[in-house]
């Protein structure tokens, strides 16, 4: 049966599967480009509805043939009240969440705003890392931070401690943050030109891989008490990310964690991602890190109108 | 878990749609996911028919067609295909290979009433 308009009463083809000339209504010729759900008309018929799909030479209506308003499934046709019918949509299902996102980062470029969005797995040491970087870089920079997590203001709690000004955003159910949440996150954040806005996603290594949230750049943090092979496992996230840190060096004489290894595979997964190894404990790395922000943000911070 | 909120946006995409084209109930909604995304087909499948509950969507069918990876190769000149997001070339090992294809997560249509 038609899946269009409900007429006809054999499927010829499935999904995915016709593509081979005949596969067309009424026997007349039209090509798709794609392979298409249709089921095959043994009639010549003018449909009643718009027609959504994108045919090439398309010749399926037949100028002798009756306008046929009853042969839809239900063999009639009432004013007002549609039958079956396709339409085309194709949309990115993540386009709601990369409008948000591409909203806030023009208003992040435009408030001369350098945004990073730092991701990892639960106990990568992310807070903590925050929290030295802006102990280190408050006198020379103003910071921000929006803090994602399921539950608890604990780490908004931690950073406000600082002297960063921090907004918490609770998740509840969710294991990531998205551009949307982000964007009301800004609406309570009075965030001053050169300043430095850093967003601790929900600890997870996979979801928040597919939201942008309108940062400058993903910073994928992993901690050398994780497996080296971590990259690999999972790409998503390195394949998303410009930099990854890798935190608490200072346990490796403790480890048998192979960094070589780790950096190897943090390349496979992602060739042109960035590595440091550092301690948010002992500070050591850290500088490259400064560096590597501070390069960016006066960038980002220059070219604000 | 985020193939929750990916089919929560599936949801609102239809909302979108029965906006412009004022339907009552959709039948089938046709995804299409790459195999180099970050979208597992049964994880979405999985979580639809909860999610839709209640919705525009309730009820409807979920096909997901699968896009496999490809890749355009700048030593070969041709579309090969591709593992990964950053695999090398299967034909000639050329590590750079520029995706063209399977990081797709669209809706693609759907059939209502």
């Amino acid at each position: 049966m038609c899946t269009v308009c409900g007429c006809g009463t054999s499927v010829i083809a499935e999904h995915g599967s016709s593509k081979e000339p005949g596969g067309a209504h009424g026997g007349s010729s039209h090509d798709h480009d794609y392979p298409h759900p249709h089921v095959h008309h043994d009639h010549h018929h003018k449909h009643n509805h718009p027609h959504p799909h994108k045919h090439d030479d398309h010749h399926h209506e037949n100028a002798d043939g009756p306008i046929d308003f009853g042969k839809g499934r239900a063999g009639m046709r009432i004013p007002g009240m549609s039958q079956e019918r396709t339409i085309s949509i194709e949309r990115d299902i993540l386009s709601k969440n990369d409008a948000f996102a591409a909203t806030n980062r023009t208003r992040l470029q435009n408030a001369g705003v350098f945004a990073l969005n730092l991701v990892s797995s639960p106990g990568s040491g992310k807070t903590s890392l925050l929290v030295r970087t802006i102990t280190d870089l408050k006198d020379k920079w103003p910071i921000a931070v929006i803090e994602g997590d399921q539950q608890t203001s604990r780490d908004a709690d931690r950073i406000r401690a600082t002297g960063a000004a921090a907004v918490q955003i609770n998740t509840g159910k969710g294991c990531h943050l998205d551009a949307h949440m982000v964007g009301h996150a800004l609406d309570h954040l009075s965030l001053r030109s050169g300043s430095l806005l850093f967003v601790e996603n929900v600890g997870n290594l996979v979801c928040p891989a597919a939201f942008d949230l309108g940062e400058a750049h993903k910073v994928v943090v992993l901690s050398v008490t994780e497996g080296e092979d971590k990259p690999l496992k999972y790409p998503d996230m390195f394949a998303a990310a410009d930099l990854m840190l890798l935190n608490k060096s200072d346990l490796l004489p403790h480890l048998d964690f192979d960094v070589s290894a780790c950096l190897a595979a943090a390349e496979r997964a992602n060739p042109r991602i960035r590595s440091l190894t550092v301690s948010a404990r002992t500070g050591e790395g850290l500088a490259a890190f400064y560096s590597w922000i501070e390069e960016r943000a006066s960038v980002v911070a220059d070219s604000a109108p | 878990m985020h193939e929750v909120s990916l089919v929560e946006s599936v949801v609102a995409l239809v909302e979108d749609e029965r906006r412009k084209h004022g339907f009552s109930r959709v039948r089938t909604i046709r995804l299409k996911v790459g195999t180099l995304g970050h979208a597992e087909p049964e994880a979405l499948r999985f979580c639809f028919e909860a999610v839709t509950s209640g919705t525009i969507a309730d009820g409807a069918r979920l096909e997901i067609e699968t896009v496999p990876g490809a890749g355009w190769c700048s030593s070969c000149h041709q579309t090969v295909p591709l593992e990964g997001r950053f695999s090398a070339c299967p034909l000639c090992g050329n590590v750079h290979v520029r995706m063209t294809a399977g990081d797709e997560l669209r809706v693609a249509e759907m059939e209502v009433e």
